[in-house]
């Protein structure tokens, strides 16, 4: 399966991730090659075989539903780029 | 006289609590020979006035008698873990001048227990490379080279400042992580010894994710012995970590007896690669012959899937790191971009994170996106896991056979030259990972125990692969080979 130079700017943009349009030839080009090594697993035979989605089995642990953290604000802020009044700052999100 | 810093750790424990060697003198030696090992880019924060306060703290408690085994030995730590107030940054300049406001649950556990840190340790960008080259940091250079040659070679990576320090006589252990060979291919490439535990064994708590499913803490040491005390240090259940496995840790130290008469360990013939360098296939025979020497029996076995493993791998880790890596955004840590007037949130991010993430992690994020979105998600990642699942039954098959252990080679090369890989297509550097990947799929244990030197007198190790939770057994394996190939070369100093 290959990338065409629109799929490419698609996945950027899904991914959140800026491309420049002269830089988008070599991305489609770079994915195809990564995704036609991947085409050898359509070799193997995965008729009725479940996908893992558990690395070791084992049962979720229950616990009491009640507040067991929180309460500070001021770390949760420290690292943040833009940090005004007790909030995270970001551009305008609504017009 | 041995530079101190050179020390086991398990000689350092021994020492210490006879009296005859203090952890701030211990300190001190290391701090010396970090200071001199700038040139190796190995340490990316240094922390000694953390590290001195540590050690008196630990002498202390040493002459009170009945401190824990890792109480005053000097580590390093991977830049991956979170370490409350210490610049923490997964070698990524999308998190420059994080300062996380926690601790990790494996390093609290071995600051509680008295272990000292010097600093963090560098490494390829959030843990995706082999080299060590993705490093935002820059690369870290092997104090290894080879004979007769002053071409700076790669320590491995991801854990590539670990091995490098470690190998460096710089501390006397370090942490790593692994996803896919992240811990054994630098201990290879750098003659250590490195251990990927159980999924499961350590809490990830902390530790900047990079694939959850994939993703292992581990020690990286000098010797097997040093492993065991250390990982015995940084296992253990945490409710932080849903995966966290509530089962004790057993005393992994006192498991080396040395003795593996009536194992059984398997070959598995999948693991011959083709142009396989003879030295690889030698060294792997004579690992074989070590631990029948010792009365195991060495039995042919087969992996069929193994195939599959890295293009499984490199659909899985990119899918999940996708989704870990969204919550750099610019928002709540880390870099943010200059923005434009005119420029709404979503150039924020598309910005932030075209700044902040190098080329790899791009590529990384990007294929990972592909593979999750709708209309390509059955085919390939549904598809992957699914041939994880095939993966994970051949290990199956052969442990339930009554296979005790399986031996490979840890990497197919030695260390390469840093740059020599930059121009070949990616999917090369990602064969680093072709004799190690199969253990994350599997959430295997496995150990990388150096055995030899190549023609250039470079390091080489084999990788010998446990049942699951079975890392004492393991190590006791291990421990046979390492005593078996007497494997005592440094890398000559020149740095």
């Amino acid at each position: 399966m290959s990338i065409d130079k629109n799929t490419a700017r698609r996945v950027a943009h899904l991914a959140r991730i800026e491309v420049a349009d002269d830089q988008l030839d070599r991305l489609a080009a770079e994915l195809s090659n990564i995704l036609g090594f991947m085409e050898q697993l359509n070799e193997v035979d995965v008729e009725g075989v479940e996908p893992m989605t558990s690395v070791t089995p084992m049962n979720l642990k229950r616990r009491q539903d009640v507040v067991t953290d929180g309460g500070y604000q001021h770390k949760i802020l420290a690292n943040a780029p833009d940090a005004r009044e007790g909030f995270f700052a970001v551009p305008k999100v609504v017009e | 006289m041995t530079d101190l810093a050179g020390l086991t750790i398990a000689e350092a424990r021994d020492r210490m609590r006879k009296g005859d060697l203090t952890s701030a003198d211990l300190t001190e030696a290391c701090i010396k020979s970090i200071s001199a090992a700038g040139v190796l880019n190995a340490f990316t924060t240094e922390t000694f006035g953390i590290a001195r306060a540590a050690a008196k703290a630990a002498d202390q408690r040493i002459k009170g008698g009945d401190a824990p085994d890792i109480c005053g030995i000097p580590l390093g730590i991977k830049d991956l873990y979170c370490t409350e107030g210490v610049t923490s940054q997964a070698a990524s300049k999308i998190l420059n001048g994080y300062k996380p406001q926690y601790e990790s649950f494996v390093t609290r556990q071995l600051w509680d227990r008295g272990a000292v840190m010097l600093g963090k340790l560098n490494m390829d960008e959030f843990a995706m490379g082999s080299s060590n080259e993705t490093s935002a940091y820059g690369p870290v250079t092997s104090p290894w080279r080879r004979k007769g040659s002053d071409v700076a070679l790669t320590p491995g990576g991801s854990s590539g400042g670990s091995a490098a320090a470690v190998a460096a006589d710089l501390c006397l252990g370090a942490t790593g992580t692994d996803t896919g060979g992240s811990i054994r291919q630098p201990a290879a490439f750098t003659g250590i010894v490195g251990v990927k535990p159980t999924y499961g064994r350590c809490s990830r708590w902390g530790i900047i994710a990079f694939a959850s499913s994939l993703d292992q803490a581990g020690p990286m040491t000098r010797t097997v012995r040093d492993s065991a005390i250390m990982l015995a240090a940084m296992a253990g259940h945490d409710p932080m970590d849903s995966t966290s496995a509530d089962m004790p840790v057993p005393d992994f130290e006192s498991a080396l007896n040395g003795d593996i008469r009536g194992k059984m360990i398997g070959i598995p013939k999948e693991y011959r690669l083709d142009g396989m360098p003879d030295e690889i296939e030698k060294l792997w025979s004579d690992g074989a012959a070590m631990l029948r020497d010792a009365g195991a029996e060495i039995v042919d076995v087969t992996l069929p899937h193994t195939k599959y493993a890295l293009p499984a791998y490199y659909v899985i880790a990119p899918a999940e790191a996708s989704s870990n890596l969204a919550r750099y955004d610019g928002v709540r840590f880390g870099h943010r971009a200059r923005l434009q007037a005119g420029d709404g949130i979503t150039e924020m991010y598309e910005r932030t994170r075209a700044e902040g993430f190098g080329h790899e992690v791009q590529r990384r994020v990007m294929i990972g996106t592909y593979v999750l979105s709708a209309g390509f998600y059955d085919a390939y990642y549904r598809r992957a896991q699914r041939v994880r699942t095939l993966i994970k039954q051949d290990f199956e098959t052969v442990f339930a056979s009554g296979v005790d252990a399986i031996l490979t080679p840890a990497t197919p090369s030695a260390a390469f030259g840093l740059g020599e890989m930059a121009d070949l297509d990616p999917v090369k550097m990602y064969l680093n990972d072709v004799f190690t990947v199969t253990v994350n799929l599997a959430g295997l244990p496995g150990v990388s125990v150096p055995v030899g030197l190549d023609q250039d007198g470079l390091p080489l190790g084999l990788q010998i692969i446990g049942r699951p939770w079975q890392e004492a057994d393991m190590l006791n394996s291990a421990y046979v080979l390492e005593q078996a190939a007497g494997f005592v070369s440094k890398p000559a100093k020149w740095w």
